[in-house]
């Protein structure tokens, strides 16, 4: 029974399908900016795991390597977009997605 | 230094005067009056004198060898095309040359007379040193380009020195004139520029030279004929040619010098020039003819009815230019330059004694209340009468051999119908030419002040101790209008008490030497083998093409016969109207036997008005239709349509951009989506 259960890329997939609409899902219900980010790390790790599975299915490093793009991409992404949360928290006292549409058309 | 090392310096000729205008214009003004007048007429006498050698060195050249270019640099390197400045020495420019300079000297020395007293003495010079710099730049170009830099320089200088007395309304008016009209010639000038060098990829006068032989007939005749536009307009044929008249509102000198004895005989010289494309194309050459012919006609009759000296000079000119291109159309170049010389000696002469009657008669410019005026200004009245002989072509002075070399040529060209007209427009010179001399220096003294008429328009004076400080300012009064048109009443007598008198000796002196060159002039071209001079003279430039030869002319005795005939009938005719001069200054002896036809004829067939009445109608209508209907509404439309497109769209769509970040995102995530459909439905097969 255990022996039949064997875990195959489809399972990374899946999972990664799950956390990708997670947040997805996160990013539009929730309007706390803060939560939306952590909604949009979600997505970006869910594509990570995508990337690693197919990497380890495929026998090809690529996938690994641009993995580590992406950590990097989103270490900077993180550190600029906490920035501006703080900065606009200081303003505001607030950090609700809609009340910050100052940039209508 | 040899011959050919002199002919590379060609390009001092028009060097000279062009530093001449440089100084005057810088500080013209400091030189002051008789000062800035004798450096302009010194550079005229260095440049003739420049020429003489350049004259000389070609002489001493082998005569198929009379011909050099010197390049001094390139103008515009334009990927294939190469234009230099660069001088043209041979037989033909070095004609001009000797022409503007010999008598531009001379008449830049009766300018120091005329002008004296004017308070923008420097400036004249400075434009007629300019003009003179122009012309010999155009005559001694090698390439259509530089010719056309100084045909512009030409026209500019006419529009300056016409409008000299700009406070006139009619001065100025009359340089706009001259300028419009030759600005329609110009567009041919560059028009056919453009096919040359589409078609040759040159503008060298040596290289098209070759080309143009060897061209299709459409091409040379296209070329020939914007080329003649442009004569059309700078030497002043129908239809471009009410300018002329008007520009004699400039100081005589101008008139002397631009308008009669240079600037427009340039046509002239650009058929010459050109005359490659001349010679392939046959029909250009009828067109040339026909213009020039009826040109001819046209003027002299209405010459012979205007009551202002200058006027009737003015047509005359525009009458004998018809002449120069009746023998371009017939191929006589040589019997059309010809003309051009004798025509400004005998030309220039009688500008020249015109101004200087005009300078003795306190600015009166109407014949009909001067007369016998020969005994007040002895020596212009000899100069002037030997000059209108000359030019109504009695033997032997210079007009007789030259318009008859015209007019022989023509009929010797098989163009009977030319030579009709000829005959008829030498009898019309005879007319206005014998006119003008008998109502101005002979017959009855008519410019004494009429007390009885002067108390009827109550005197002429009357505002003179009103407003001196404005002539004094320009030198001259901006009310006073001198010229006189047909149809005005005569103008009261404007000397007060004293006689008319003769000019200074730096006025005689020019009318002198032009009066014996109008005598002498004939012995240029004698048309007896051995001593046709300009004809030998001449014949390496023109070996190309065929010339009706001097000796048959020579054979041909009954033509030159009728053509003296002709001639005579014409002085016949006014010395029986005009013997005794006017019994008034109102009663024109020629109007009156005209009837019904004077009125037309005298007003130039009213074609000026006709002209103004096109431009103004038809003409304005359709530029404001282009205007309004087209310009505004059609290209600004559409222009505007577009910014009002691009605006009303924008107005909808920035809608979509409200701000809010999770309508973003949103839109993010179903365009993915749909972008992952699309793949998997199309791009996956």
């Amino acid at each position: 029974m255990i022996a039949a259960f064997t875990i195959t890329p489809s399972f990374y997939l899946i999972l990664a399908a799950i956390l990708f609409s997670i947040g997805a899902v996160g990013l539009l219900v929730r309007r706390n900016v803060i939560v939306m980010f952590m909604c949009v790390e979600l997505m970006l790790n869910a594509v990570n795991l995508t990337f690693v599975s197919f990497a380890k299915a495929l026998n090809d490093v690529g996938g690994q390597v641009l993995v580590f793009f992406t950590l990097v991409v989103a270490a900077a992404e993180v550190a600029v977009g906490l920035g501006i949360i703080v900065a606009i928290f200081r303003r505001r006292r607030d950090a609700t997605a809609d009340d910050l549409r100052t940039l209508e058309g | 230094m040899n011959a050919r090392d002199l002919l590379s310096y060609a390009g001092i000729v028009p060097l000279l005067p062009l530093i001449g205008a440089a100084v005057l214009m810088l500080c013209g003004k400091r030189l002051g009056d008789p000062r800035a007048g004798w450096l302009a007429t010194g550079l005229m006498f260095l440049a003739f004198a420049w020429s003489l050698v350049q004259f000389f060195a070609l002489l001493a050249l082998a005569p198929a060898g009379r011909s050099q270019v010197s390049i001094v640099f390139t103008w515009l390197p334009a990927d294939q095309l190469r234009v230099h400045i660069g001088f043209l020495a041979d037989p033909l420019s070095i004609t001009w040359c000797l022409l503007v300079t010999g008598v531009g000297a001379l008449i830049h020395l009766y300018a120091i007379g005329y002008m004296r007293g004017d308070p923008n003495f420097g400036r004249f010079f400075a434009y007629f040193n300019l003009f003179a710099a122009s012309m010999l730049l155009l005559v001694l170009a090698n390439n259509y380009l530089l010719t056309f830099l100084g045909w512009e320089g030409v026209g500019l200088c006419s529009y300056l020195l016409i409008s000299y007395w700009f406070e006139r309304s009619t001065a100025a008016l009359g340089g706009k004139k001259a300028f419009i009209y030759n600005r329609v010639g110009d567009f041919g000038f560059l028009l056919a520029m453009f096919l040359i060098v589409a078609k040759f990829g040159t503008l060298d006068y040596v290289a098209t030279g070759h080309a143009a032989s060897h061209t299709s007939n459409g091409i040379a005749t296209a070329v020939a004929l914007l080329l003649f536009l442009a004569c059309v307009g700078k030497s002043a044929q129908i239809p471009l040619f009410p300018w002329l008249p008007d520009a004699m509102e400039g100081p005589t000198p101008v008139s002397a010098l631009i308008h009669a004895a240079t600037m427009v005989t340039a046509g002239v010289f650009l058929i010459c020039r050109a005359h490659p494309f001349f010679a392939t194309s046959g029909s250009a050459m009828i067109v040339v003819a026909w213009v020039g012919a009826a040109t001819a006609l046209i003027a002299g009759t209405v010459a012979v009815l205007q009551p202002d000296i200058k006027r009737v000079l003015a047509y005359s000119t525009i009458s004998q230019l018809g002449f120069m291109f009746l023998a371009l159309g017939s191929g006589a170049y040589t019997a059309a330059i010809f003309l051009v010389l004798a025509h400004a000696f005998y030309k220039g002469c009688l500008f020249l004694g015109a101004g200087s009657v005009i300078h003795g008669n306190a600015e009166n410019q109407d014949m009909r209340t001067m007369g016998r005026l020969r005994r007040y200004l002895p020596i212009t009245a000899i100069g002037m009468v030997l000059a209108s002989v000359a030019i109504v072509g009695i033997p032997p002075f210079s007009g007789f051999w030259a318009k008859d070399a015209d007019l022989s040529d023509a009929y010797l060209h098989h163009s009977y119908g030319i030579w009709v007209i000829g005959l008829l427009a030498a009898l019309m010179t005879g007319i206005y030419m014998t006119r003008l001399v008998l109502l101005t220096f002979y017959g009855n003294e008519r410019f004494r002040a009429d007390p009885a008429r002067a108390a009827v328009r109550g005197g002429a004076d009357d505002d003179d101790g009103e407003e001196p400080d404005v002539e004094a300012l320009l030198g001259y009064d901006p009310d006073f209008l001198p010229t006189v048109v047909y149809g005005e009443p005569p103008r009261p007598p404007r000397l007060h008490g004293h006689d008319p008198h003769e000019s200074p000796w730096q006025m005689v002196v020019p009318i002198s030497v032009l009066a014996v060159l109008a005598v002498f002039g004939g012995l240029l071209d004698l048309p007896l083998r051995g001593v046709s001079f300009l004809e030998t003279w001449l014949a390496p430039v023109f070996r190309d093409v065929h010339q009706p030869a001097p000796h048959t002319f020579a054979g041909a005795g009954e033509l030159t016969a009728v053509a003296f005939v002709f001639a005579a009938a014409g002085i016949l005719i006014a010395v029986v109207l005009y013997r005794r001069g006017l019994p008034s200054p109102d009663a024109d002896p020629l109007r009156d036997r005209l009837g019904a036809v004077a009125d037309p004829v005298g007003h130039g067939y009213h074609y000026d008005e006709a002209i103004s009445a096109a431009v103004d109608g038809p003409v304005r209508g359709g530029a404001d239709f282009l205007d309004r209907d087209v310009d505004q509404g059609v290209i600004d439309g559409s222009v505007n349509g577009t910014a009002r497109l691009v605006r009303e769209a924008a107005q909808g769509l920035r809608h979509v951009q409200d701000g809010y970040v999770r309508r973003y995102a949103i839109g993010i995530a179903l365009g993915a989506a749909a972008l992952l459909l699309f793949l998997l439905a199309y791009a996956g097969r």
